[in-house]
Parts: C-alpha cells; structure tokens; sequence
C-alpha cells in the first residue's frame, strides 16, 4: 500500500434512506423540512438522497446542516442504528457504538449504577468499568454524589458524567453528536480539550456541531448537508462559510416572504483596526471600524441607510446607530460605508448586526450573525460596568 | 459464541441488574418480595383447594402440584408479556444505539427466569415440608425447565416484534393467555376434564412440560402425554416450540433492522 493515500476509517456509497409515514403524521412539522413523495398513497419522506463521501483514518470529521437536513438520521445509519433504503456504510474495523451521551442512563439507579451500565452500553466488559471508573468519576467530578440516585443530579452532573464516560470509548471511528449544545462553558472547555487530545492521537472522529468555530478550528474535513444531500465537502472554512451563507439564504428567504421581497444587495461586513488590518480582538477603548458594503444594480433596492448594531455573545443589545440618524445619507454611487467606533466596552465577546434600509425603513437585507470580536480582559479599568458613557464631572 | 459475546454478557447482565433494581424500587423488603409472592400464592391456593374446590383430593401432594404448576405458567406469562414489550420499552436505547435487539427480549426472559427460580425455591421448600423427598427423576426437571424458557423465548421474540407495529399485540396476547391458563390444566388436574377430551389438552406444547414437570417432581398420578398418544406424537411438542423458533428468529431478524425508525 502507498504510504501517501491515507486509509480509510468509513466509506458511505450513494446512501438513501426514506421513511414511510403514517397517514395521520402526514402533518407534522418535519413536513416542512423534508421532501415529500406519495407513492401508492404511502407518503414517503426522503431524508437522505444519494450521499457518498469517505472518512479517513485519523479524520476528525465535521457534519453540518441546518434542522432538518439529515444529519441525525445519517448518523443513525453510520452507527447502524437505522438500515439504510439504499447504497451501503462501510465500517472499516467494528461499527461505532453511540450516537448520544448517556444512553441508557436511568434516572431510578445510583450514579455508580448508571456508570455501569452505561459502560455495558458502550461496549465495556465489567471489568474494564471498574478498572476505569475512579477515573470516569474524577474526571467528572462527582466523587461525593456517585451513590446519589441519577434523578437527583442537575442536567449539567448528568451530562458530565456521560461525557466523561463516553470519552473512554476506543474504537476505530468516535461519534459525538452535538456534545457542545449542552453543558456551561467549563465544561465546553473540557471537551474540547478532549478534542484536541484526539486529535493529537491520531483518533478519528465525526462530529455533529451548530458551532461554526468549532468546525473551522478542530475539523480537518467536513461536510455539509441540505435537504438529503451533499453541498459542501472537505475544506472547513469553506463549509462553515457555505453554512453561515446558507443560513442567510434562508433568512432572506422568511424575511422576504414578509415583505414580498426577494433582492438580496450581498451585503458584506467586514471588521479591522483603525490600520485597516483584520482583527477580531481589542482593547478597552481602543477604535473598531465596520465597514458595510454592498452590490446593487437596481435602484429600488439601493440602501438608503446603513444600521450597525452591537450585541453582547449573552444576547444583550449594547448600542446602535444608524447612518441616516447620523445625517449621512446613502446616495446611489455609494457601494461601501463605514463606521469607527470606540470600543468602550467592558471585556467580553460581541457580535454585530448589520441592517441595510430603505428610505421607508424596510428591511432591505439583514446579517444577523455578523463579525465577532472580543474586548481584552485587562487590568486597572478605568470604570465599571458593560459602557462607559460620556460625562463629565463638576465640583462645586 | 457470536451471540453471546463477552460484550454482550456485559450488557445483559447490567440490563437484568437495572431490571431488578427498579422492580424493587422503594419497598421496604425488596428482593424478599421475589420469594414472599409465591410463599403468598401457596397459602392461597392451599386454602381454597383443598378446604373450598376439593378437586385434588385424589392427587398426593396436591398443593405442591397445583403450585407448581401455578409457578411454571407466572413463568411464561412473565417471560411472553413483559418480553412482548420489551423491544418498545427499551426504545430509547433502540433508537439511540446499536447494540443486538435480541438482547433487550433475552434479558426481560432472564429476569424471569431469575424470578421463576427463586418461585421454585419456594416450591421446594414447600414439597420437602409436605413430605417429598428428593428422586434421581428430579433431574428431568431442569431440561424441561429449558424447554419452557426455549418456548417462551421463541414466542416473546415475535410478539415483541409485531409489538413494534401493532400495539393491539400485547392486548390479544393477554386474552389469549387467560384463555391458555384453562387450556394449560394449570388449576385442576387433567383426570377431571372427560376422558376423550383430555388428550387434546397436549396439542398444547405447555401441558406436555407442565404435565412431565409434575410427573418428574411431584406425582407419577401425573396424566403425562405417553399415557394420552402413541409414543411417535411425543415428539410434536419439540417440533411446535422448534417451529415457533425459527419463524421467530427469521422474522424478529427482519423486522428488527427497522426497529429504531417504527418505535
């Protein structure tokens, strides 16, 4: 074998898989998401249409899509839970066993219990668990409550202790569906330092993540689904930039349902430092310049005000302006505005959102999740909480 | 063996453990309850046959027979009802991984099982204080033992199968076990029901063993199939539960692979 072409952990062929509804689901909500075909009066639902795509030894392997698109019932199907309509999985080297955290987990037994059992689940022989279980319950620091019943546990001690156990699976391909979608930030560090230990060892996993950060930071490949197929394969930041335009699509799509509008003006933003060099990452009270722009061939759909919106990561709305309020106005030879804004914030990540207007106010075109950046924790702040606000002071 | 590898020994033992842990679930005497039940069921039985419906009076050992045979059909009502749902009860797991379905059927007969020898603990018991004493023909009993967990296993497989798509399974079933309970001659002995009859009662693959478990443990008044059918239909019963075997396991294969997209 060549040395240069790296082995194959999973190979999934032209992959179908249909489900047949009852009747009486026939209005459910997935409905909307999924393509529909009656067939001898069956109504069948197509979740996945022809997807093929390999994963190398050593992968680490992100899935991504919108609800909806597939992903979970292809997992299934990677994991063997579900039997494919068509095509075939290729495991090379035993199946994977788990698809979720803490499967089996009863609520009725004792945390010690639950570590068993769920072991047995994962594929641990008795004992291998007590081999490992001081260090399952070190790790998720749950020495004290171990003889608690389940039940009693916080969601955030459930869901450390089904991490904990599921990262002591060994096989050849690791699934983790979603892991960072619960558990606070401690505990998002923790997996991924785990991530970053996987990968250092060469372990291939597949994951399935919301987090477009995770994927371009961690992933060496991904994919991404829509409606049953394959959009985008391989290069990270290419998916999660098809992914955020996707999500944007669909966004344009709702909004200009509302106001039967269906132009878009590719409205862009882009973050830099007052030298014009890309950063995501200031200092308090340091300058920020947001540059909006924009390409219009049409007159009716020229923005005629530019908002620029500041949210804080834990979703409060710090600030906003707007052009027109400001007294500049928009005029038809403009393509590009931009905002310098200081950065009197207190440390913390932000987000922008950006709003292209008409001269009536319509919503033009929106970017919702627009660029990040993030205020440096610094020493000796000058002044408290999230603004620091003009004033001044008088004696008297 | 493939089947019962050493993972998936693990798993069963942790699901029959779960089992027995939640069944006990907060009653002050737990486990005990396992071993009271049947102590309970004797008493019961004891006093309306043998002081209200004297049917037994010309069987020795009645009360053993009788609860003998009352424990061995719990056995098959536990093993077919809980294991007709099992597959469905354990649809989480199911849905979410991709462990051998036949586990989750195994593992409820298991229990069973479990419970069905601490019920015969009580029967021994029982028997020794009403003056039987052990006989080399007890060691018939295990192997028949083994054949109404065989037969019992079998039939828990379809159900639990058919189960998945028609939840009215488990609702026939009951009817028609309530049905087999006359059908089994599990209350009364087989010498009250009219001699031309009683033959037919052993088309019945459970009166064959229930009736030989007795005639092994209890009583050679037993009436046993060699007495009813000439020698060569003794085999019938092995071929139904061998029957039932094979169809179970063709079809619990097949439709299991759709098990976690039908629950």
């Amino acid at each position: 074998m060549s040395k240069n072409k790296p082995e194959t952990a999973l190979e999934v062929r032209d992959l179908h898989k249909e489900f047949v509804l009852p009747q009486h689901k026939r209005n459910s909500v997935k409905q909307a998401f999924v393509n529909m075909v009656s067939r001898n009066g069956r109504t069948v639902q197509k979740v996945l249409d022809g997807v093929s795509f390999e994963v190398n030894k050593g992968d680490f392997f992100g899935i991504v899509g919108r609800n909806g698109s597939g992903k979970s019932t292809l997992l299934k199907l990677l994991a063997g839970v579900y039997a494919p309509t068509r095509g075939e999985v290729i495991a090379h080297g035993g199946l994977t066993p788990f698809i979720e955290l803490g499967v089996g987990f009863n609520p009725e037994l004792s945390g010690r219990d639950n570590v068993f059992l769920n072991g047995a689940l994962l594929g641990f022989s008795r004992s291998d668990m007590e081999a490992m279980y001081d260090e399952i319950v070190d790790f998720a620091e749950l020495a004290p409550f171990m003889d608690q019943k389940l039940k009693n546990y916080s969601s955030g001690m459930q869901v450390r202790l089904a991490f904990s156990i599921a990262i002591k699976a060994h096989s050849d391909v690791l699934i983790f569906d979603e892991v960072l979608a619960v558990g606070d930030e401690a505990f998002q560090r923790k997996c991924l330092d785990v991530f970053e230990d996987y990968k250092a060892k060469g372990q291939t996993v597949i994951l399935v993540t919301h987090d477009m950060e995770t994927v371009k930071q961690y992933c060496s490949r991904a994919m991404l689904l829509s409606k049953g197929k394959i959009v985008q394969l391989g290069n990270p930041q290419k998916v999660a930039r098809e992914y955020s335009r996707l999500n944007q699509e669909e966004i344009d799509k709702e909004s200009g349902k509302k106001n039967l509008r269906t132009t878009t003006i590719g409205l862009r933003v882009v973050i830099e430092d007052m030298d014009g060099k890309g950063r995501t990452s200031f200092d308090v009270g340091e300058c920020l310049s947001v540059t909006t722009s924009w390409q219009s061939m049409q007159t009716e759909s020229l923005p005629n005000s530019i908002v620029v919106n500041i949210y804080r990561r834990s979703g409060e709305h710090v600030t906003g302006f707007k052009t027109k309020t400001d007294g500049l106005l928009l005029g038809p030879g403009d393509s590009s505005v931009t905002a310098r804004i200081k950065l009197d914030l207190f440390p913390g990540k932000y987000y922008l959102l950006v709003q292209s207007l008409t001269k009536d106010d319509e919503e033009i075109e929106t970017i919702i999740e627009g660029p990040e950046f993030t205020i440096k924790m610094q020493d000796g702040m000058k002044w408290a909480g999230l603004v620091n606000l003009e004033h001044e002071w008088v004696s008297r | 063996m493939r089947y019962l590898s050493k993972k998936n020994r693990a798993i069963l033992r942790e699901m029959v453990s779960t089992d027995f842990k939640i069944r006990y679930q907060g009653s002050v005497l737990g486990y005990m309850w396992s071993v009271l039940k049947p102590l309970f069921l004797f008493a019961i039985l004891y006093v309306i046959f043998t002081y209200v419906f004297k049917v037994g009076k010309n069987i020795e050992h009645y009360p053993v027979y009788l609860l003998l045979g009352v424990v061995l059909w719990n056995f098959f009502t536990e093993a077919t009802v809980v294991g007709a749902s099992s597959v469905v009860a354990h649809g989480d797991l199911i849905r979410k991984i991709s462990i051998p379905r036949y586990l989750v059927v195994i593992s409820s007969s298991v229990s069973a099982l479990i419970n069905l020898a601490l019920s015969l603990l009580v029967v021994v018991t029982i028997a020794l204080i009403n003056g039987l004493r052990p006989e080399t023909s007890w060691l018939m009993v295990p192997l028949l033992l083994l054949e109404l967990f065989a037969f019992a296993l079998a039939v828990a497989f379809i159900l639990s199968a058919a189960y998945v798509k028609y939840r009215d399974i488990t609702y026939i079933w009951e009817i028609m076990l309530q049905a087999g309970f006359y059908a089994s001659a599990i209350l009364f002995p087989l010498q009250l029901v009219p001699l031309q009859y009683q033959k037919w009662f052993f088309l019945n693959p459970i009166v064959q063993i229930v009736q030989d478990v007795r005639y092994s443990a209890v009583t050679h008044q037993t009436i046993t199939m060699w007495d009813k059918v000439r020698p060569i239909f003794t085999i019938y019963p092995f071929i139904v539960i061998i029957l039932v075997s094979v169809v179970a396991r063709i079809y619990f294969k097949k439709q299991s692979k759709f098990f976690a997209e039908n629950i």
